[in-house]
């Protein structure tokens, strides 16, 4: 199931299927932009010395889409922002498999690096969407402070 | 008053159930939820934050509840 709010500015996706690098570019494709900056997760294959065999992800779906929409909405209103997308991934995802895109498009390039960092820190913090890590021998839901 | 709880990562599996009802007395607050949860789920002690959401926004300690609220913990999350 795809929950997606898909204003002119801000576009955001939530996602049981796989993440589309090209689809976000497009949502934050414009004009008076002269920067896109565009952060990917991807699913590593250790955390400290253990080898992880995939991860689960689990989302307060509607919470979740409005706790992104404000995020967006929110770094909207600290930078320049022409465009903006968030989109998240939950289900099983396995090593090198896209977790989240934040991609952020500006006038100038600073202000993207900062938006796109912004954005990402604060997903982290807030967002409603937990992940659990499954080892090869055993498994952990992490409770990650950035 | 019966609450409907939904539950995510961690306190789903300390809860064993993705949804309880659980029974607090009219007017109870986000903060005397949190107290009756963990005194009704030992479990739930062992984390190191615990907020609650009443219809998908994050609720204060103080806010009061009603029965038609949609309310969710939230454990500490690790989306990105």
């Amino acid at each position: 199931m795809d929950a997606m709010i898909n204003e002119t500015k801000i576009n955001i996706l939530l996602s049981d299927q796989p993440l589309d690098i090209k689809v976000a570019l497009e949502a934050v494709n414009d004009g008076s932009a002269g920067a896109v900056d565009i952060f990917i997760g991807t699913v590593r294959n250790k955390t400290q010395e253990r080898t992880v065999v995939r991860l689960e992800y689990e989302a307060y779906d509607s919470m979740a889409v409005k706790e992104m929409e404000k995020l967006a909405e929110e770094t909207s209103g600290k930078w320049p922002v022409a465009k903006i997308a968030i989109h998240h991934r939950k289900g099983t995802l396995y090593i090198g498999d896209i977790a989240v895109i934040i991609a952020v498009s500006t006038p100038h390039r600073q202000e993207a690096f900062e938006a796109c960092k912004y954005t990402i820190d604060s997903l982290k913090q807030r967002v409603p969407i937990w992940k659990k890590e499954i080892f090869e021998d055993g498994e952990t839901w992490v409770a990650a402070h950035p | 008053m019966q609450l409907n709880i939904l539950l995510f990562g961690i306190t789903k599996e300390i809860v064993g159930q993705q949804k309880v009802k659980f029974d607090m007395p009219e007017q109870a607050s986000v903060g005397n939820l949190l107290k009756s949860l963990k005194q009704a789920y030992p479990g739930l002690e062992s984390l190191d934050a615990m907020l609650v959401a009443v219809n998908s926004e994050y609720g204060q300690q103080n806010q009061i509840l009603h029965e038609s609220d949609e309310i969710a913990i939230i454990p500490p999350v690790s989306g990105g």
